[in-house]
């Protein structure tokens, strides 16, 4: 019996000589006969051969080595850095080839040239390529603990930049455009493969590992006053807003201008202040929330039967206001038309967002944390050459963390600022501890990157040596002014009489099942009561039959529904209590509420 | 000094242990009758003082106190790979098997204690060896289906037979009785099960299946016993409960020896002593986590669980399932199936407890909402 081969999982066929195939096949791969995306594999404890050409497969590029030599030579790479041949070139000479899991098992690669031997079949283009894209952003990662790596590239995710460079032309409903952008001074080689440097995502800032006046407990940080001031974090948030000219059955449609005062639901004059004839407000006006930005008249939602209304008493305001809780200035205005040819607006509203308290940064090794002071620069330390740090970091963060390439990325940056260079800390082939250290040294500094700092509030020497160095920071899209939230009285819920729910509708702020069991355990019933009095209502109940009476407010007379009595009482419950009676009555179930004298 | 006068006065007044405990300390120290006086009094105060007050929300406190420590056991399970112990299960898992008071505990497993004859290395592993059950399937070596013939093969480990002192003949006769589908005979080192009808393959591996399964020795459903010396002396664990057995025989502790199924507890031993196991249980798989929950909170809810004389879960099917109030049966889970239920039977909500207050919104009786003022309307100027 020969080897079995199997194409996509199903048999097609044998073969006598399984070596001869697989290396036939290899070779025809390679010089392009058969396509690149099939995929050979030899499993030894099935003595099959498995032949796959689908899709889904996760593939990776390596170069081929055959009699212990790699394909790529010399010469490749002189002519691809004269532009003469591209990568598809290589793919489709056999230089290069693309591996899934499966001919993986197959293949003996090495890590690099010097590790070549007659077995090896491939060497890896760059060690780098064990991380994904995000991860081999982070500079010396190979020097952090695994999982920090993940939270770096994953944080990275949420770093404001520069995401499109076509951003003031687009209308995305959200955006964050960081004001003013910095190329890493330390940075990977997948930088500028990404484009990375051409639009950035962070600031080089100095930063002392050290506690100052206990404000950066906990991963919180302290920020240079004049830092800000000089721009360091500052950033745009965008929101747009939109709206059309609907068209409705029966030939009418909405509006777009400044609704007349006798419309349902009119604001006030006052409102509509702000907007143009057009009904739309010009750019680099001023809003705050609940501001109408477009002015838009509809006409009512229920149309009376058989009459046909028309006028303005029957239209409704439909206009487009500020969210709740925002604020800023008009940036940009679109007046163009839908799909269907209707009149649409859409208005983008800029926020400039200065860092504040509460404000969430990250460095790129998974080291996040929120600002805790920010202090006046001189009150913050300074060295003896008068340099401030912009940011203080908390040294409790590193030890249990182990994010040593976050120290080397402050070694690195300090070199590369002094020496107006940028510096390689790509993974595995970046710059070395050693020869940063070396430089620095040359440069008139400790080769440990530590400095005396001097206390800025009383000039006092510090007792210890301060790690300082420079790094780079990424400014996070969670920041306060998007979560702040707090409420006394507000709107309610029209179903249950109870607050809404949540920041945009106002709502408050749930005391839950737990939070309530507390309160029990305390014995505190009585604050209970005031806590879950928010729908309280005082409702008329029948003597006799026990259900909730009807109020005649025209007749000014209370009577029951049932027996149309009025012996009734007063009651006060929770109005959730009223709509759990009414939900049982839709159940058929008749609750009754026996009444007793006290 | 006669203390036996002031004891006497305190009786009913404090619990027995403490008493017990007094009576020690003023024998040891000897107190005159003015001091006595006074320590008695700062008893009582102490005492009063650290028993709960009227009105206390005990059920929720004990509910809180246990809970929020169990919500880190999740996230720290750990386990000791190898040692002589037997593997049971323990942390949340177990926590949860007691309170749901579940009928067939994952990891059941006996602790078993031995009189004094038996308490040392020797008694012992000769105890834990009559525990241990003895199926064919552990003094076979192989087993081969012989297909032609229709005859199972098992060859049998001479060596186990002899330490467990069967011979040939016991072996037939025990399996004979085992089960009357097959016919046994011994061959040198082979028995050979055939069974009695001729049948499909299928037939042949179920008859297999059930010599192998025959028990030779020892106690049923015990499947490890393991000796081991602990500070309370030598005891056996055991892999599997069987506890009504063990007790009657010779040499095993009957006073101390404990199983961890709780079922089994209570039909063996009773009602108090499940309420027992349920605590020490409780207790046990708690200080294993790390663990520090005062032991009244889980007294509290062993004796709710045990309270009407059977066990009942904490529960949809337990105490939670028998409240008295609909509304408060609704707010746990099934709303739908208790109110209608309520609906047809025509039950009356006294709303004489906790929930129902907070769903209409009135002052709960706990604490602070214990006390009513009542006020009696008199006529001012009448006799």
């Amino acid at each position: 019996m020969g080897t079995s081969v199997f194409l996509n999982g199903s048999l097609i066929g044998e073969t006598e000589d399984k070596d001869m195939f697989i290396h036939e096949f290899k070779n025809k791969r390679r010089s392009g006969v058969i396509p690149n995306e099939l995929n050979i594999r030899y499993d030894e404890v099935s003595d099959e051969i498995r032949i796959n050409s689908d899709g889904g497969r996760v593939r990776r590029p390596l170069i081929v080595v055959e009699k212990g030599k790699p394909k790529l030579t010399e010469e490749h790479i002189r002519k691809l850095s004269e532009g003469k041949i591209k990568w598809n070139d290589l793919i489709e000479n056999g230089v290069i080839e693309y591996l899934d899991a499966d001919e993986e098992e197959n293949a003996l690669v090495a890590m690099t040239d010097e590790d070549i031997t007659k077995e090896h079949t491939h060497v890896e283009i760059n060690p780098v390529v064990i991380l994904g894209l995000p991860a081999s952003l982070i500079p010396f990662a190979e020097y952090n603990r695994g999982d920090r790596v993940n939270f770096g590239a994953k944080m990275a995710g949420q770093s404001l930049g520069i995401y499109l460079a076509n951003y003031p032309i687009r209308t995305d409903t959200k955006s964050n455009i960081l004001a003013y952008p910095q190329v890493p001074l330390v940075m990977t080689d997948t930088y500028p493969i990404i484009g990375l440097n051409k639009r950035p995502a962070g600031q080089n800032v100095v930063i002392a590992l050290m506690c100052y006046e206990g404000y950066n407990m906990e991963d919180a940080v302290i920020v240079n006053k004049a830092s800000i001031e000089r721009g360091f974090g500052c950033s745009y948030f965008f929101r747009t807003y939109q709206t059309e000219e609907k068209r409705y059955w029966g030939g009418q449609e909405d509006e777009i201008k400044i609704p007349e005062k006798d419309i349902r639901g009119y604001r006030s004059e006052k409102a509509y202040a702000h907007l143009e004839e057009d009904g739309i407000i010009p750019p680099e006006m001023e809003v705050n929330s609940g501001d109408v930005i477009i002015g838009k008249v509809s006409p009512l939602r229920f149309l009376g039967r058989g009459e046909f209304m028309t006028g303005i008493h029957n239209r409704r305001e439909t206009s487009v206001t500020i969210r709740h809780g925002e604020r800023g200035v008009v940036d940009r205005v679109f007046i163009t038309e839908n799909g269907d040819g209707d009149k649409l607006v859409k208005v983008v509203i800029r926020d400039q967002r200065v860092p504040e308290l509460g404000d969430k940064f990250a460095s790129r090794h998974g080291q996040k944390g929120v600002i805790g002071l920010i202090l006046p620069e001189e009150d913050m330390p300074f060295t003896s050459d008068g340099i401030t740090p912009d940011i203080i970091m908390n040294p409790h963060s590193i030890p249990s963390r182990l994010t040593v390439g976050q120290l080397l990325e402050m070694l690195g940056g300090k070199v590369g600022a002094l020496n107006g260079r940028m510096v390689n800390g790509t993974s595995f082939s970046g710059e070395k501890e050693a020869d940063l250290r070396k430089e620095l040294e040359k440069l008139g500094f400790k080769n440990n990157g530590k400095e005396i700092l001097y206390n800025g509030m009383t000039g006092e020497m510090m007792e210890v040596e301060i790690f300082t160095g420079i790094i780079y920071y990424q400014k996070l899209e969670h920041m306060v002014a998007n979560k702040i939230h707090a409420r006394s009285r507000g709107p309610v819920a029209l179903l249950t009489k109870q607050p809404t729910e949540g920041r945009a509708k106002e709502g408050g702020l749930r005391l839950g099942e737990m939070e309530k069991d507390c309160l029990i355990a305390h014995g505190a019933s009585l604050l209970l009561r005031e806590r879950f009095s928010s729908d309280m209502v005082k409702l008329e109940v029948c003597k006799k039959c026990g259900v909730v009476a009807v109020k005649d407010y025209i007749k000014n007379k209370v009577y029951c529904p049932l027996c149309k009595g009025s012996d009734t009482e007063e009651v006060e419950m929770s109005y959730a209590f009223k709509l759990l009676l009414d939900e049982l009555k839709s159940l058929l179930i008749y609750p009754k509420i026996r009444l007793s004298e006290m | 000094m006669d203390y036996e006068k002031y004891l006497k006065s305190l009786e009913g007044k404090i619990p027995k242990s403490i008493l017990d405990e007094l009576r020690e300390n003023l024998e040891k120290y000897k107190p005159n009758k003015q001091e006595t006086e006074k320590i008695i009094e700062k008893l009582l105060k102490v005492y009063k003082k650290s028993s709960y007050e009227p009105g206390e929300a005990v059920g929720i406190i004990a509910a809180q106190s246990i809970s929020e420590p169990a919500t880190q056991m999740t996230m720290r399970t750990y386990h000791f790979a190898g040692g002589a112990g037997i593997q049971v299960t323990l942390g949340l898992p177990k926590l949860i098997e007691v309170v749901d008071a579940r009928r067939a505990p994952s990891t059941p497993a006996m602790k078993i204690y031995l009189e004094e004859e038996y308490n040392n290395r020797e008694g012992a592993k000769k105890i834990a060896n009559r525990i241990r059950e003895t199926k064919l399937s552990d003094v076979v070596v192989e087993e081969t289906t012989d297909l032609v013939n229709f005859v199972v093969e098992l060859k049998l480990n001479r060596k186990k037979l002899e330490d467990l002192e069967i011979d040939d003949e016991e072996l037939l006769k025990m399996l004979r009785k085992a089960s009357r589908k097959y016919d046994v005979e011994i061959e040198g080192d082979i028995l050979k099960v055939k069974p009695k009808k001729t049948g499909t393959i299928r037939d042949l591996q179920k008859v297999k299946l059930r010599a192998l399964e025959a028990h030779l020795k020892g106690i049923r459903n015990v499947s490890q016993a393991v000796a081991r010396e602990t500070d309370e002396g030598w005891i056996i664990e055991t892999l599997g409960s069987n506890l009504s057995k063990v007790l009657k025989m010779e040499g095993v502790d009957s006073t101390r020896t404990i199983s961890n199924d709780i079922r089994e507890v209570e039909e063996t031993l009773g009602i108090e002593a499940a309420r027992n196991a349920i605590v020490d249980e409780c207790m046990y798989t708690l200080k294993d986590q790390g663990l520090d929950v005062d032991i009244r909170h889980i007294m509290l809810v062993a004796d709710t669980m045990t309270a009407d004389g059977e066990i009942k879960a904490i529960g949809r099917y337990g105490i939670a399932g028998e409240k008295g109030s609909v509304l408060a049966r609704a707010n746990f889970e099934v709303t739908v199936n208790h109110l209608t239920d309520a609906a047809i039977k025509g039950e009356v909500d006294p709303l004489e407890s906790i929930v129902e207050n907070v769903i209409i919104n009135q002052v709960v009786p706990v604490g602070t909402g214990m006390c009513d003022l009542q006020f009696k309307p008199v006529k001012i100027g009448k006799k």
